[in-house]
């Protein structure tokens, strides 16, 4: 009985019992679900929306500007969403718009990604002086308010795409920067990544192999979230007329534009406003779906 | 803890210098030579030359950023390029008008946002928490721009009980002034809140995970004694931080709301600034926006360490 | 007695989003009888902890109740509405946790928490239930009882906390206690004390209670009646003394065949010829390591001192000691993680130099660190095949074939099937990545294994498995270990020699069984007489001896001069023993002890009858008379 070896009854009846249940499978609700839709269906729009569009974004087309829903131009065509303030095709523009807010957004926040991991994971392996000073710098930028700094950008660059891009990017980096080293530092001080480094791994291979890996999740999950937020910030942009620049169709733009309609009756400044909500909301609403399904289940105990 | 807090104080004063290089170097890349916008086409040459010698614009980079942080301190804020005025009065109003406004706003949306959090984290998955979360989630998505242009169709255009643009003026009683303000205001309130709600439940909500409240609900502690004495009291680092973060946004980040209702604020007066190429004006609003934003984290991390009763309450 | 808590064909599942739920209790039926305290004793997974909560009318997140009924006092627990549930939680059942340390607010006082519920449930006003605090505190032995109150959990020790906790459970004077675990998280000294105090206030309250653990020999001395689990059934249950001494179960046998027994001399193998080797392949010389800036040779913290030691080619040396005695700082130091402040770490004859950094990569082969926890020390997003590939490219430079041959044989040698390579480590079981974490070190073939506490977390059957497959690598390889544990029995059954540390000192060294055998330093004998036996009464009967009632009552002290034993010792002689560093002591050639007593003095002491003492006589300063 006291020795452990002396044990010959050995039988397979009693397994080694797992430590915890089989890791649940992400599990989306209706609501999840719901979003997961509408995200998808404004990225193909992205992609396909310029060729569905009845009309060019840049068309100048109908008999009068402001026109209802669903009103007919003769000899011309439908109109779903009705015309602009001079007189454009609202529902393309709408389908045009979706490529430049969404593709301008998407391209920036993968900016501001490359940029603030790259820089956020060098911070948190490193350690030392170097992410003191980026720290120090960041926190700098991060002070800043964003919508000045954009303001500024366009002033000292002018106005386009390209701007756009690199101001969004590097505003959102500081971000994402913060994010990315608070995880990598969480990861480096994992017993795994001691044991790589003992082993005499490069610096590449921990970064890419044992910490990057770790952080996917997290920063997909983030990346959602910071999509919005640029999304937001080049509407706005474009809203105070610092954007896009005409004739070019985006959301932001195409609300201040149609403003003054909202005087006369005319809803055009809406349906723009209302693309920019489904899509950010629609994010929102996945991530919000993936993180509660992390948490705040013992909150549900109470009684 | 005093160490902490010190310490915490000098990391805020390094970015606070850091930053001040950051608007320095970051307004000097506009373009446009300021003598010339200044003193228009017609400039001669001379002309151009004395005014650079006599506002230092001659001297290397450098010195000028030496001259102007020193200016900095003393309070001398330097004049105004395009009116001559003194940047400090220029200044004053305007820093007055966004204070009452972020003031009144987080006077009221910071009880109110607490409150609809703490009470979210309390219900989960009832339809009040779902109707909070949902209603804020939606609130945050979309732009500010949106938000206030729906208050103006419902509350100036369609039932018009208020004024679609800020008037202020110095006759005004104070009842006045805030009836004045209520567009901005109440735009502000609501997206301010939406932050601040949502990131309240979710501090709560996070707290919740820990065994002391399943302790606590093993106790046969009430709902509202768990999320009030259990829950709260571990979540105020994380909420102040929130708080801050939004009083922060207030102060600078309302350029949107300030332009859409014309109301005579400091982010209005840097937007202006930066269209005419007032160097100054535009360094020295940007120094009062990062100031203030890194004071109020400052005083977040400083609340966050004075609330955690490791640190208060030393073995 | 009558029966408090009927428990019957319980069941008790975790509903799935797609697909049918899984049980976790599948039909569990038991009772507990007023006065009575009933052990639920499996490994982890057997559904004990959910068992017990269930007597609150509660689940865990994501599990619920799915048939069977709990009743107490006859009322069914499972239909209470939430205000009879409210008042059943804390006033009639009372939880305490594993962790003492996770369960206390860390923003509310002691004296709060202690007093809540009994004061919510309007059991008592606030001074009524302070005072019954007061009186808790006093009869669980703990310090400073009239200002405990006022206290953070922060600024109280672990055992206090675990103490406390009783404390907490016990005021509202509730039926039915359910202690999940109280006592597994503590060091052996630490245990038997809190387990004393548990003991006594369960007699003195007279209450019922269930205790949830997978430790047999601290059932044995607490329990009366034993249900013996398994993956959600019962599989025995009876009187403490015919589960212990009569089991009938095949399960039951094999958990008494794996759980320890106390430490005693001869448990281990004889050392067969070739394994049996002189040359020494780890020395530590005169060794000073700790955290923080190095000034003078001399870090900010210090966690080790002096230490001079060696591990022979082929051997396993153990090493012991309480939590933070520094003996997992020892294995960093020699794998070159924790560069020492003084002394040097030699390998077959060279000195190694302080950082890893700076080794040659034979080096870093010839010496494996093996991590406590394989959770952290495996990367979740690495396939097996990937993690045990790694080093084999990197040490041996094979790749393809003859890589993929190599994992093979080193998940053989750990007896993992082979399908395993396409797995990720969250897909095994706590053993079997324990496994994969040995392969890891085994595929640098080391000459020198150190493992820290590599069994710790692990269930008894699970971990005695683990230690099997140590000592058959062992034999296989002929590598050397560095065995670091808390656990004295599975160091007397598996090493050849043990180190003994204290508070950051070797206070005792030597081949296993004269280590094990008298004369011993106070320490070790503390440590030998704290681990529980599976033998009814044993506690009762150690808590007479007198080293006990010293030793355990105080906390460990760093300090730089005199022994580091002296204020817990119950042979120290003040003005010698905290101002000077103590000689050491041969017996016999290997085996040192570090003490100012002589050999027979502390021989002496040992057969000399006992005087009990309580603890806190050292606590007062004037009262050093006691002690000499």
């Amino acid at each position: 009985m006291t020795d452990a070896t002396a044990n010959t009854e050995e039988t397979t009846i009693y397994d080694e019992l797992p430590d915890a249940p089989p890791k649940k499978k992400l599990t989306l609700t209706w609501v999840g679900k719901l979003g997961v839709t509408v995200v998808v269906f404004w990225l193909v729009m992205v992609f396909v929306g310029p060729y569905i569009a009845p009309f060019h974004e840049a068309d100048i087309i109908a008999y009068d500007s402001y026109m209802p829903i669903l009103s007919t131009t003769e000899g011309e065509g439908f109109h779903l969403l009705g015309t602009d303030y001079i007189e454009r095709d609202l529902f393309s523009r709408i389908l045009w718009g979706a490529r430049t807010t969404i593709g301008i957004a998407f391209t920036a926040t993968l900016l501001a990604y490359l940029v603030g991991v790259s820089l956020g994971i060098a911070a948190a392996v490193a350690g030392g002086w170097v992410d003191v000073s980026l720290s120090r710098v960041n926190d700098a930028i991060i002070s800043l308010p964003s919508i000045m700094l954009g303001l500024l950008a366009v002033n000292a660059f002018g106005s386009s795409i390209p701007t756009l891009i690199m101001t969004a990017g590097a505003i959102y980096a500081a971000s994402v920067f913060r994010i990315a080293r608070a995880l990598g530092q969480d990861i480096m001080v994992m017993d795994f990544v001691e044991a790589a480094r003992v082993r005499g791994e490069s610096m590449r291979w921990i970064i890419f192999r044992e910490v990057l890996p770790n952080a996917a999740m997290p920063l997909a999950t983030d990346f959602g979230l910071r999509l919005v937020f640029v999304v937001l910030f080049i509407s706005s942009l474009s809203f105070l007329g610092l954007g896009i620049q005409p004739p070019m169709a985006d959301w932001g733009s195409m609300v201040r534009q149609n403003l003054d309609g909202l005087g006369y009756g005319s809803y055009a400044a809406v349906w723009p406003a209302l693309a920019i909500a489904t899509f950010t909301i629609s994010i929102n609403l996945i991530v919000d779906d993936i993180s509660a399904s992390s948490g705040g289940s013992l909150a549900k105990k109470m009684i | 803890m005093q160490r902490m807090v010190f310490q915490r104080i000098i990391i805020g004063i390094v970015t606070l210098w850091v930053v001040s290089i950051l608007v320095f170097v970051g307004t000097s890349i506009l373009p446009g030579d300021v003598a010339e916008i200044v003193l228009g086409q017609t400039a001669t040459p001379e002309s151009l030359a004395a005014y650079r010698a006599e506002r230092g614009l001659d001297q290397p980079m450098y010195m000028q950023y030496a001259s102007w942080l020193g200016g900095m301190f003393t309070g001398d804020l330097g004049t105004s390029k395009a009116g001559g005025a003194s940047i400090a009065s220029l200044i004053g109003g305007r820093f007055g008008n966004t204070m009452l406004l972020a003031g009144v706003v987080a006077l009221i949306s910071v009880p109110m946002s607490i409150v609809l959090g703490l009470l979210a984290a309390m219900y989960p998955g009832t339809w009040i928490d779902r109707i909070l979360t949902f209603g804020t989630l939606s609130l945050i998505s979309v732009p500010e721009f949106f938000i206030a242009t729906f208050m103006v169709l419902i509350f100036a255009v369609n039932l018009n009980w208020l004024p679609a643009i800020a008037h202020m003026s110095p006759e005004d009683s104070f009842w006045q002034t805030i009836g004045g303000m209520a567009m901005p205001l109440i735009t502000l309130i609501i997206v301010v809140a939406a932050q601040m709600i949502r990131m309240t439940r979710a501090g709560i909500l996070n707290v919740m995970n820990s065994p002391y409240i399943e302790m606590a609900i093993l106790k046969g502690v009430r709902r509202k004694r768990i999320i009030l004495r259990h829950a709260f009291y571990n979540a105020i680092g994380p909420i102040v931080n929130v708080v801050a973060l939004n009083l922060a946004y207030l102060v600078s980040g309302v350029v949107i709301v300030e332009t859409i209702f014309a109301y005579p604020g400091l982010a209005k007066l840097m937007i202006d600034g930066v269209q005419t190429r007032d160097l100054p004006l535009v360094q020295a609003c940007a120094m009062i926006f990062c100031g203030t934003y890194v004071i109020l984290i400052i005083m977040a991390d400083v609340a966050a360490i004075l609330s955690n009763p490791r640190l208060r309450n030393p073995k | 007695m009558t029966e408090l808590l009927e428990v019957r064909d319980l069941k008790i599942e975790a509903p799935q989003k797609d697909g049918p739920a899984i049980p976790i209790v599948k039909g569990v039926s038991f009772d507990v009888k007023a006065g009575e305290v009933v052990a639920l004793i499996g490994e982890s997974g057997s559904g004990k902890t959910t068992i017990s909560l269930g007597s609150l009318g509660y689940t865990k997140p994501g599990l619920e109740f799915s048939g069977g009924s709990i009743s107490l006092h006859g009322n069914d627990i499972l239909s209470m509405s939430n205000n009879d549930l409210r008042s059943l939680r804390g006033q009639k059942v009372a939880y305490l946790a594993q962790s003492a340390a996770a369960t206390f607010n860390p923003a509310i006082t002691i004296g709060e928490q202690v007093t809540e519920s009994a004061v919510l449930h309007g059991v008592m006003t606030q001074e009524e239930a302070s005072e019954r605090a007061t009186e808790l505190y006093h009869a669980l032995e703990l310090p400073d009882p009239e200002l405990l109150g006022n206290r953070y959990p922060h600024q109280v020790s672990g055992g206090q906390l675990q103490r406390l906790m009783a404390a907490m459970a016990l005021v509202g004077r509730p039926d039915l206690l359910v202690l999940d675990e109280p006592t597994t998280a503590l060091d052996v000294t630490t245990q038997i004390e809190v387990l004393k105090a548990f003991k006594k206030v369960i007699q003195e309250e007279g209450s019922a209670a269930i205790y949830v653990t997978h430790d047999l020999a601290v059932v044995a001395q607490i329990a009366d009646h034993i249900v013996v689990l398994y993956s959600g059934e019962v599989q025995e249950q009876g009187p403490v003394d015919q589960i212990i001494n009569n089991p009938q179960h095949p399960y039951t046998k094999r958990l008494m065949a794996a759980a320890h027994s106390g430490p005693k001399p001869g448990m281990g193998d004889k050392l067969s010829g070739d394994h049996d080797k002189d040359v020494a392949n780890i020395e530590v010389k005169d060794m000073t390591a700790g955290y923080g800036e190095i000034k003078n040779g001399k870090p900010a913290i210090t966690v080790l001192r002096d230490i001079n030691m060696s591990v022979k080619n082929g051997h396993v040396v153990g090493v012991i000691g309480e939590s933070g005695c520094g003996k997992s700082t020892l294995a960093r130091v020699i794998a070159g993680l924790l560069p020492p402040a003084q002394g040097e770490v030699i390998l077959d004859g060279t000195t190694l130099k302080g950082s890893y950094k700076q080794r040659s990569k034979v080096d870093l082969q010839k010496v494996q660190f093996v991590y406590q926890m394989a959770d952290t020390a495996l990367n979740p997003k690495q396939l097996i095949g990937e993690i045990l590939g790694r080093p084999v490219e990197m040490f041996e430079g094979l790749h393809g074939k003859k890589k993929r041959e190599k994992v093979a044989e080193l998940l053989r040698m750990v007896e993992l099937p082979i399908e395993f390579e396409n797995r990720y480590p969250a897909e095994l079981s706590g053993g079997q990545k324990q496994r994969v974490n040995l392969a890891r070190s085994l595929a640098a073939k080391p000459e020198i294994m150190l493992c820290d506490e590599v069994t710790s977390a692990l269930d008894s059957i699970v971990g005695s498995n683990v230690v099997k497959l140590l000592k058959r690598l062992r034999d296989l390889t002929g590598v050397s270990f560095m065995f670091i544990t808390h656990d004295l029995s599975t160091v007397a059954a598996f090493a050849d020699e043990i180190v003994v540390l204290y508070a950051g000192r070797i206070v005792e060294q030597g081949p296993v069984d004269q280590v094990l055998s008298p004369p011993f330093h106070p320490y070790t004998r503390l440590l030998i007489s704290s681990v529980p036996e599976m033998k009814i009464g044993w506690l009762e009967e150690t808590m007479e001896k007198r080293e006990m009632a010293v030793g355990i009552a105080r906390g460990v002290e760093i300090t730089a001069v005199g022994c580091p034993f002296y204020n817990r010792c119950p042979i120290a002689i003040d003005g010698t023993c905290n101002t000077k560093t103590p000689p050491v002591h041969e017996p016999v050639p290997g085996h040192q002890i570090s003490c100012h007593h002589s050999l027979e003095e502390i021989s002496a002491i040992e057969s000399a009858p006992q005087q009990i003492l309580h603890g806190f006589e050292k606590a007062a300063p004037d009262d050093d008379s006691v002690r000499a």
